[in-house]
């Protein structure tokens, strides 16, 4: 009896076409989501959570390339004005229709100069409605990157903002908060059921999405989880389905562990030193900076035996690299990639012709606890420079401390880390690491490295709408950098994740978590 | 008494007025929040904008005095990581601590007592022996270390007991309770004795040296010499005795539990304050770390006060020495 009614009730959901049973995600990160308030924050944790909640108007498909969201098409009718037409038959979680007034009320908030993201969007000046399904941005002159600014503005529903006074945006740096920080409503693929911090986030399935989903999600269960450990314990005692990211030093207890994989992928992130350009070194008061000599800074990359960095210190999970850029990114060129050779006599032979036949002392700054081993990849360098005469004094410390002093430039050789993004886009390395620091530019550009003609490929890039020219332009660019020695580029870090048997979940190399295209059994 | 009383208070609030003065200091050195809280890729310009409307840019003393004169009236600022007022996010966090504090108490009492008792009733027993040996590993192993491996045992290879947060917890006006639901108890039991360890090993140890004390005095010896029940002198005498001293140490025990739960919390993510305050360090949250300093100086500061107000109270004594 009970199993006919059981067949019998299997039966009529398979005729209803709703899945059998729920399928829910569990899963954890050692971050939290600062706010729901996509504009009150520019943090990447976050604001990929809250893709799953909002769309933007373009957005990244499976290869990350740009795809149609809730813009269907668009096209320049000026250099400055991009014109977009909207999807139609699309709903808020509320059950708000999708119009133009929406697009101009969200582009109009994150303008707004109390908006905490308005620099991710800094060169557009306004949105005008032409009609209910078209809008028109407009940039300040002529701006290639839009598009890749864009998938990273979510549409918010302006009724909603309306009813709820959240017309302005919050901002988590001065403490603005408004209804919007606590309550998403957005088109996404899933709707928030719960938001609280430090103890987890839950998300419900969106039935009404306009896209054809491609997970088999009804519920996303999300904790964050701060402790290694105990994050690893979790998974492997059955409470989680998914850790992002997974800890490089358990990496093999999980893929030992029967009923769990680890998952990985090159990350973006590329990891480089940093060199410090000025008069004077810090180490050497008084004295020339031998960094100022191009011989000295390729006989420091020379004397670097990447290959026993990734083999020991990143345990073969990196991928070491000559240039600035990973190669999905564009202004990546294959033949910039090749880093100089591991070759102690040349860097031997270049400190004696720069006039340091003994070497010199410098000190190596590096954080502990901000990029995939930091702190054992620089202990591993110095003692590389140590055998071809250069005495680099190591300091490591907290992320907390490290970038504050980076930024007031008291170091000399210290590491970065670099992803593009947001925009993915090689521009970003030009923009912030190899201009100085003026109009806005070399925001991170701690060694105040300088040349006249990646300046001159900066200033036209960034106005450059032909993207083959552009492309052309960033190469160069990241050529030049490549032979002046403008960083030294170590290698691009691995992303490790773990999930349980039977949990499908892509990558992507900008670390974000996109649950949209997971599927579990 | 009132004399003492005043000059109480007013040595409680110099040591207020020194905790927020040093903490203030620290936060010179902790880092700087325009570096955590700025995009990647963000300009001078936007850095030094945002230092501004943080009133970073301000002399520490002149932030320290506009620090005060908020304190003073009551508003701890707003959290730069979660974005909401500090008291209410330290509002919400205290029950999940206070109710792993008051289970830790709970279970360090309940079995250290009898422990301690046993330890002292029969010294060179094979229980009392284990039970010593045993203590020494308790008081001794780090608190993390303690949580790993019970997660270890517990959560991974028995899969017994969750291994992390609080489970189902149940509103009850703005207390959020683990105590009404079967997961939130279960949640509460590998955290709670994590936390307990150190103050169970620690009664057990006073109780036995109070016992072992108490049972050799002359009054116990005139009590057997009467020839009243074994029982009656062991627990109605001589416990009770033993216990003052008991008392006193888990209060002040209980302040400490509270202020420095904090490993334990991260280790099993308890959204506790501990947890509030790591997650602030690390965040460089200034307004979060300056309240729960300030928090904790003030739960000291008032035990303290109240051991040595009851002390003056229950024993003339202590009047006449400290006037």
């Amino acid at each position: 009896m009970n199993t006919r009614l059981a067949a019998s009730l299997t039966i009529a959901g398979a005729l209803m076409g709703m899945p059998a049973e729920a399928k829910t995600l569990r899963w954890a990160s050692p971050t939290d989501i600062t706010t729901l308030d996509p504009y009150a924050h520019t943090e990447s944790f976050t604001t990929s959570m809250l893709h799953h909640v909002f769309d933007p108007l373009v957005r990244r498909g499976r290869t990350l390339e740009l795809e149609p969201a809730l813009a269907v098409s668009w096209q320049t009718v000026k250099p400055d004005t991009w014109r977009f037409a909207l999807r139609r038959n699309v709903k808020f979680h509320n059950g708000n229709p999708f119009t133009a007034d929406d697009v101009v009320a969200s582009i109009t908030r994150i303008l707004d100069p109390g908006a905490r993201a308005r620099g991710n969007l800094a060169t557009v000046v306004r949105a005008e409605k032409v009609d209910d399904f078209t809008v028109d941005i407009v940039t300040q002159g002529p701006y290639p990157l839009l598009l890749n600014d864009l998938a990273g503005i979510y549409i918010l529903d302006k009724e909603w903002m309306e009813a709820n006074g959240a017309l302005k945006p919050g901002n988590i740096a001065t403490g603005v908060t408004t209804a919007a920080s606590t309550t998403a409503v957005g088109t996404g693929p899933f709707k928030v059921e719960s938001y609280k911090p430090d103890a987890g986030t839950t998300f419900v399935v969106n039935p009404d999405w306009w896209d054809r989903p491609q997970h088999n999600l009804t519920r996303i269960e999300f904790k964050p989880v701060k402790s290694d450990a105990t994050r690893v314990a979790a998974l492997l005692s059955g409470e989680l389905d998914l850790i992002a990211p997974a800890p490089l030093q358990d990496l093999q207890r999980i893929a030992a562990s029967p009923g769990f994989k680890v998952i990985e992928e090159p990350s973006l992130r590329l990891i480089m030193l940093s060199l410090n350009v000025r008069p004077e070194l810090k180490a050497m008061p008084g004295q020339k900076n031998p960094l100022l000599d191009v011989k000295v800074r390729q006989a420091l990359w020379h004397a670097i035996d990447l290959e026993t960095i990734r083999k020991r210190v990143m345990r073969d999970k990196s991928r070491t690299t000559g240039t600035l850029v990973a190669p999905p990114v564009p202004g990546y060129a294959k033949e910039n990639d090749a880093p100089l050779a591991y070759d102690q006599a040349k860097a031997r032979q270049l400190l004696a012709e720069a006039g340091y036949p003994n070497g010199f002392k410098t000190k190596l700054n590096c954080p502990n606890d901000r990029y995939i081993n930091d702190e054992q990849t620089c202990v591993a360098i110095a003692s590389m420079w140590a055998k071809v005469g250069v005495q680099a004094e190591l300091q490591t410390e907290s992320r907390a401390t490290y970038f504050p002093r980076q930024d007031r430039g008291e170091f000399d050789v210290s590491m970065v880390g670099w992803a593009t993004l947001p925009p993915m886009d090689g521009f970003s390395v030009l923009s912030s690491l190899l201009t100085e620091q003026k109009d806005g530019y070399g925001g991170s550009n701690a060694g105040t490295y300088s040349n006249p003609r990646i300046e001159e490929l900066t200033r036209k890039a960034a106005v450059e709408l032909d993207e083959t020219k552009r492309r052309a332009m960033l190469a160069e660019a990241l050529k030049v950098a490549r032979d002046t020695v403008a960083y030294i580029p170590l290698h691009q870090q691995p992303l490790a994740w773990a999930v349980r048997d039977g949990v499908e979940v892509p990558q992507f190399p900008d670390e974000y978590v996109r649950l949209w295209f997971a599927n579990v059994k | 008494m009132l004399k003492v009383l005043i000059s109480r208070l007013g040595q409680a609030a110099l040591v207020m007025l020194v905790v927020s003065a040093v903490s203030f200091v620290m936060f010179r050195y902790v880092g700087d929040p325009v570096a955590t809280l700025s995009r990647e890729n963000a300009s001078v310009e936007e850095k030094a904008a945002l230092r501004r409307s943080l009133g970073l840019d301000q002399p520490l003393v002149v932030q320290y005095g506009r620090f005060l004169g908020r304190t003073l009236s009551g508003d701890l600022g707003i959290s730069y990581r979660n974005q909401r007022p500090v008291t209410q996010l330290i509002a919400e966090r205290l029950p999940a601590t206070l109710e792993l504090v008051l289970v830790a108490t709970i279970l360090s009492l309940s079995l250290g007592i009898p422990l301690g008792v046993l330890c002292a009733l029969k010294p060179h027993g094979v229980a009392a022996r284990l039970v010593q040996a045993l203590s020494l590993i308790g008081i001794s192993t780090p608190t993390f270390v303690t949580g790993i491996v019970l997660i270890l045992v517990f959560a991974v290879s028995l899969g017994w007991l969750p291994s992390f947060g609080r489970g189902q917890v149940v509103d009850l006006g703005w207390w959020s309770t683990g105590f009404l639901t079967v997961s939130g108890l279960k949640s509460l039991l590998l955290p709670g004795i994590t936390l307990a360890l150190y103050q169970l090993t620690l009664i057990m140890r006073l109780v036995r040296a109070e016992m072992i004390d108490v049972l050799s005095s002359d009054y116990i010896r005139f009590a057997r010499a009467r020839g009243l029940p074994t029982r009656y002198i062991h627990f109605r005498l001589a416990l009770r005795n033993a216990l003052m001293p008991v008392i006193t140490v888990t209060g002040l025990q209980i302040g400490s539990l509270i202020a420095f739960a904090i490993v334990t919390e991260t280790v099993f993510q308890w959204p506790g304050m501990g947890l509030l305050f790591i997650q602030a360090v690390s965040f460089v949250d200034i307004p979060v770390m300056a309240a729960y300093l300030l928090f904790v100086g003030l739960l000291f500061v008032l035990i303290n006060a109240v051991v040595d107000i009851l002390y003056a109270v229950v024993d003339p004594r202590l009047r006449a020495r400290s006037a």
